[in-house]
């Protein structure tokens, strides 16, 4: 008769190799050169530290109306609180900001309602890309409805950087994806203007494309034919950051492997269908990170537009450094736009490991 | 194809043929990979394809759901011929399930969503339909208790059996295999085999490229050796193994059956 074959038990790991001591025995103090290096961080931020805390919150003045009241030696904030609405908003009417907040509120309400497991995401999705962003603009421009109209050379700081970094990433997404797939196909017309219209955008940089909208475009229109110079700065960001989602995507599309494209096609699914369905889920999936990081570029990228005379938040802070009531607050005021840029990428790359971790099916590709 | 060729073959074959190779010629580049193939598939009939690698076998079994074009000769599935016109391959593909060597799932969908994907976009069937005869080819492959989870979460023969199901879901006429076992752990063969030996007993028109003489001898029609492009010989089992006529196929089993 045959032995019978038992597995032995599985026994938990030994004591030393868990738990808080283990980690900071293996990360912080594994070998001497790991020793010097753990004392040496630390050393630097006791000498980092303390300073900044002193200037930033100790010291610092953190209300006021003019210069005159930060008597402390740390840092000045009433200067950002005096100005905070200029920074928000640009030289927007302080009367009509509600509007802005409205149409802030409402796309967080409906972005909120994707939680809600009944709704209709189809629904929902054509709700925010179509529906809103034509309700947002009569918001903003007024003109409609008894609501008084804003010029949009008036509209300026956290608001316009907001918009532009926005609208960039909504509509260069979809025509990156466009971009990608032409130029991945074998449609030779297709694919010549795909490449030419990357690789031509990719060899400019973002100044000139934002020159050549607000000066040139207008030099060479027909007398009387002007659009808006927001709307031509728009376009303008959304082809440059459309190039380079191109050239992402593509990175995914690459990395698929034959078999998938294979299967789809055995299936009998036409082009479109194994793209939607099969493709470019997996590809775009692969590439959150590079498409984040494009994203991330595009909303920094935005304050470029003070070369063309737009205020966005970091045009506003350094014309309000140059106000001569608050000289020597340049300090403060770049502080403040670095970490209200830092809180909107940071959320942006939190965000989209949230997505990568909610997409992770835990398998291997094959 | 002249059209007394075409009638000359068709009384040749009778009318039962589903599946027709012309004098099929293909390049890679300058590498000529199928050389003249002549050969003609039953309705219902199980043909396995083997050979050594290199030889053709995998080219010519996608060719007949135009996985790969040929550039001589002509294909006829089903009565269609498969050439560039994009109606005629996509009615093809509709009737022609196929299981690949590495299974080729979608990992972004779940075992559910991969088998109703082509019956609801390419059939057009209600979900709740789809829905349904998915689960009732995933039990008959053994699988159904494992329908929500992803295809990454699966052992590779559960993968292969899913691929044999989702390649059911489309209720072809005529199934492909391509080399079905040659990625599987030597433990998981036989589930894989088991269901696709059901599959043949139920009368399934099948071509299937392997390199399991024993599936080959229990349901096999007829045996297709091929090298070199060409085919070298093709016969019934029991006188393909037992007879072999070419010195080729000889050397091939000998190799093969004695290790």
């Amino acid at each position: 008769m045959a032995i019978e074959f038992k597995p032995s038990p599985s026994l938990p790991p030994p004591v030393n190799s868990v738990g808080a001591v283990a980690w900071v025995r293996q990360n912080l103090l594994s070998s001497p050169l790991n020793i010097f290096l753990t004392l040496f961080s630390f050393y630097i931020l006791f000498l980092l530290i303390p300073p900044v805390v002193e200037w930033g919150i100790v010291t610092a003045t953190f209300s006021g109306a003019s210069k005159a009241d930060c008597t402390g030696a740390g840092a000045c904030w009433a200067f950002i609180g005096v100005y905070f609405e200029q920074f928000m908003y640009g030289l927007y009417p302080s009367e009509e900001t509600w509007r802005i907040n409205l149409a802030l509120i409402l796309l967080v309400v409906l972005v909120g309602t994707f939680v809600v497991k009944t709704v209709n995401k189809l629904y929902l999705s054509i709700g925010i890309v179509v529906v809103y962003p034509i309700i947002a603009y009569f918001l903003f421009a007024g003109g409609v409805f008894g609501l008084e109209v804003v010029e949009t050379s008036l509209w300026g700081g956290l608001f316009l950087t907001t918009l532009l970094g926005v609208v960039g990433i909504v509509a260069s997404f979809p025509l990156g994806v466009l971009l990608a797939l032409g130029r991945q196909s074998s449609m030779p017309i297709a694919k010549s203007v795909c490449i030419v219209f990357i690789e031509t955008i990719r060899a400019v940089p973002l100044i000139t494309i934002l020159f050549m909208a607000s000066v040139m475009i207008p030099l060479f229109l027909p007398e009387g034919m002007n659009f808006n110079k927001l709307l031509r700065v728009l376009i303008g960001i959304t082809l440059f950051s459309a190039a380079y989602m191109a050239e992402v995507i593509r990175g995914g599309l690459q990395a698929i492997p034959k078999g998938q494209y294979e299967a789809a096609d055995a299936m009998g699914l036409t082009y479109w269908q194994s793209m939607v369905l099969v493709i470019l889920p997996q590809a775009l999936k692969l590439v959150i990170p590079g498409i984040v990081n494009t994203f991330i570029g595009l909303f920094k990228d935005t304050t470029l537009v003070y070369i063309v005379g737009m205020f966005d938040l970091l045009g506003r802070i350094q014309a309000a450094t140059h106000d001569s009531s608050w000289l020597g607050t340049t300090i403060e005021g770049y502080a403040f736009a670095g970490f209200v840029y830092w809180l909107a990428c940071f959320g942006m790359s939190r965000y989209s490991m949230r997505i990568e971790r909610k997409l992770e099916t835990g398998h291997k590709r094959n | 194809m002249t059209d007394t060729n075409m009638a000359r073959a068709q009384l040749e074959q009778g009318e039962s043929a589903i599946i027709e190779f012309n004098d099929v010629n293909k390049w890679y580049g300058d590498f000529h990979v199928l050389k003249n193939i002549n050969f003609s598939i039953k309705k219902g009939e199980r043909i396995v394809v083997c050979g050594p690698s290199g030889s053709g076998k995998s080219t010519m079994t996608r060719c007949i759901n135009r996985l790969e074009e040929h550039q001589k000769g002509t294909i006829l599935v089903d009565g269609v011929e498969m050439n560039d016109n994009l109606k005629n391959i996509e009615a093809i593909r509709k009737d022609v399930g196929m299981v690949f060597q590495h299974f080729n799932l979608f990992p972004h969908l779940t075992i559910l969503e991969n088998l109703t994907l082509a019956p609801i976009w390419v059939r057009k069937m209600p979900k709740k339909q789809a829905e349904e005869m998915a689960m009732h080819y995933l039990e008959r492959v053994k699988i159904a208790n494992q329908a929500l989870k992803y295809p990454g979460q699966l052992s590779g023969g559960q993968q292969q059996r899913v691929a044999i199901a989702r390649g059911l879901c489309m209720q072809p006429r005529i199934m492909l295999f391509d080399e079905p076992t040659s990625a599987l752990d030597p433990e998981m063969i036989k589930e894989v085999l088991d269901v696709m030996v059901q599959l043949a007993e139920e009368g399934m028109t099948m071509v299937c490229v392997t390199h399991e003489m024993g599936f080959a001898k229990t349901v096999a029609d007829r045996v297709v050796f091929m090298d070199a492009g060409e085919i070298v010989e093709a016969n019934e089992p029991h006188e393909f193994f037992d007879n072999p006529q070419h010195d080729r196929t000889q050397m091939f089993l000998s190799q093969i059956l004695n290790h």
